[in-house]
């Protein structure tokens, strides 16, 4: 085993070899402009770059026309919702999210109030899951957008999708979901799914870095969305700039791979997951954050109590992870997400985000459980907050000396 | 964020983890701190009656690797001390013991009061008087 162990793959996947393969000649022997009409050299590029539109528009269920190559999932996001609110202004100015999407999602709709706009951003329940009610009754006459993740990078939890697209339907509204974390993941259809817009990104996939798309519906309805980038008219006008064709030839291959991979990678993965998950939660006064049955296959998120959230990071440091609170340099400020979900301050700086991946073997999912077990107990042991617990006092009638 | 090699030491290494009975006329407690700033600090002496110097003292602390060896210094510092030499300790002393940085500091302040809390616990149960501490620590 190499060490530290990589379990961040919500943060990025490693490329898949096979993925490097296929990239390597568009570099430098077929490094032509798809844009070239002039030469073999552009008409190669051009011919890679439609080879994997359809290996990108084949996973999801679409056409190739329907893919926009974007530098990734947060253009994707800024495309889509400003997009849409230049393009369908006149219709109406009004959007509805959640408060526990990705940053990309939530500042672009920040962006959309600071230009006129008015956005709802709806509380999901403690599982992390929307109220379809509440969807349905933030929707005005205004309303030309919603927006909802598929899966939520934090805790995994799946919306229900079709339901949500069917709400958007049935009001005349156009339906976006990021599924940066889900596609590759588990299937995704976007005609049997109802999506209108999709962002989503290679490097979540063992693809590579710098290249994602945003699906955008051709047909009932056709969809448009004012391009972000101004310039030569790429992309069908939606987004200027010479294609990245390494980069676009990596996510086709990714995609073709987690075609063929998916479903066997999905049940390896979650049978690794719940092992773990499983494992830890063995240990006293430990939770699962969000819910569990409608959750990605390769996520867990587990708040451990009576240990602090900086202490337990480095207590783990043999395992790469993502840790519930941003340590940044000078405040420590809880994850939004499990914030939204009802958590008090101190589980929320308590958990761990667990993102397994395809590299992952059983014998680095044992070292984990024993390796977060054994912090865990440590830093418990020396706890006083555990030690009042076990003593059976209540942590809340304490008169704490604040700073 | 990249630790000193003295806290790493503490952290995996902690000194004087333990607890010593509170009830006990000779033990002094310090608590301070709130779970929801992220740090719990519990200090507690043992004085000597005869001497009157600390015989041994004992930690716990919730939070950063930073708390965590402040309080675990604090201990090696204090056995042997006399009340009056404990009082001497300044937050700064472990500040440069520790290699802390700048957004750590709030650690060895936390140090520094729970040890004050902890002396001024044991001279109230011999009947004296509290030491007021007049330091201004922001």
């Amino acid at each position: 085993m190499n060490f530290p162990i990589y379990l961040d793959n919500n943060s990025t996947t490693p490329m898949d070899p096979r993925v490097l393969d296929a990239m390597l000649p568009y570099f430098n022997e077929k490094f032509g402009n798809a844009a070239s009409r002039n030469h073999s050299f552009g008409w190669n590029a051009e011919e890679a770059v439609d080879y994997a539109r359809e290996q990108v528009g084949r996973l999801i269920g679409c056409t190739s026309k329907e893919i926009i190559f974007t530098s990734g999932a947060t253009e994707a996001n800024n495309l889509a919702i400003k997009g849409v609110f230049e393009m369908y202004g006149s219709q109406g100015n009004h959007m509805i999210t959640v408060s526990t999407e990705h940053k990309a999602t939530l500042d672009a709709c920040k962006k959309v109030e600071k230009m006129g706009g008015e956005v709802t951003y709806l509380s999901p329940n403690e599982d992390g899951l929307i109220n379809l009610s509440d969807l349905e009754s933030a929707i005005t006459d205004k309303t030309i957008l919603i927006t909802i993740m598929y899966g939520n990078n934090e805790i995994g939890v799946i919306q229900d999708i079709k339901a949500i697209s069917a709400i958007a339907k049935k009001n005349g509204i156009l339906f976006h979901t990021d599924a940066t974390q889900t596609v590759g993941k588990i299937p995704v259809d976007v005609i049997a799914d109802g999506i209108d817009l999709m962002s989503f990104t290679a490097h979540k996939m063992y693809g590579p870095k710098g290249v994602g798309a945003l699906y955008v519906r051709r047909k009932n309805p056709r969809v448009k969305v004012t391009s972000q980038m101004d310039g030569g008219g790429h992309e069908r006008g939606m987004r200027s700039g010479t294609l990245n064709v390494p980069g676009i030839v990596g996510f086709g291959k990714a995609c073709e791979i987690a075609q063929n991979e998916m479903d066997g990678e999905a049940v390896r993965l979650s049978a690794m997951r719940d092992r773990l998950e499983k494992e830890l939660l063995t240990i006293e006064e430990a939770y699962v954050n969000g819910n569990v049955q409608h959750r990605l296959p390769h996520v867990a998120n587990i708040s451990f109590k009576f240990v602090e959230g900086e202490g337990l990071m480095m207590g783990t440091k043999d395992i790469a992870v993502s840790s519930g609170s941003a340590c940044t340099s000078a405040s420590l400020e809880p994850s939004y997400v499990l914030k939204s979900l009802g958590l008090d301050d101190e589980l929320a700086h308590s958990s761990l985000r667990f993102g397994l991946g395809r590299f992952t073997t059983d014998e680095e999912i044992d070292f984990a459980i024993d390796h977060v077990k054994t912090a865990v107990n440590k830093l418990r042991d020396m706890s006083p907050l555990w030690e009042m617990f076990k003593e059976g006092i209540d942590l809340k009638t304490i008169e704490w000396a604040e700073h | 964020m990249a630790y000193s090699e003295k806290v790493i030491d503490h952290y995996q290494n902690p000194r004087n983890i333990g607890t010593l009975n509170k009830e006990s006329k000779m033990v002094g407690t310090g608590l301070v701190g709130a779970p929801e700033c992220g740090d719990v600090m519990r200090l507690q002496i043992e004085v000597d009656d005869a001497t009157g110097i600390i015989k041994d003292a004992k930690f716990k602390t919730f939070g950063c690797g930073s708390a965590i060896a402040s309080s675990s210094l604090a201990t090696e510092w204090l056995k042997g001390k006399t009340i009056e030499a404990a009082m001497e300790i300044d937050n700064m002393d472990i500040v440069e013991e520790l290699a802390l940085p700048p957004v750590k500091i709030h650690c060895s302040v936390l140090a520094e009061d729970a040890i004050k809390m902890a002396i001024n616990d044991y001279r109230v149960k011999q009947g004296l008087a509290p030491i007021e501490d007049n330091k201004k620590h922001y």
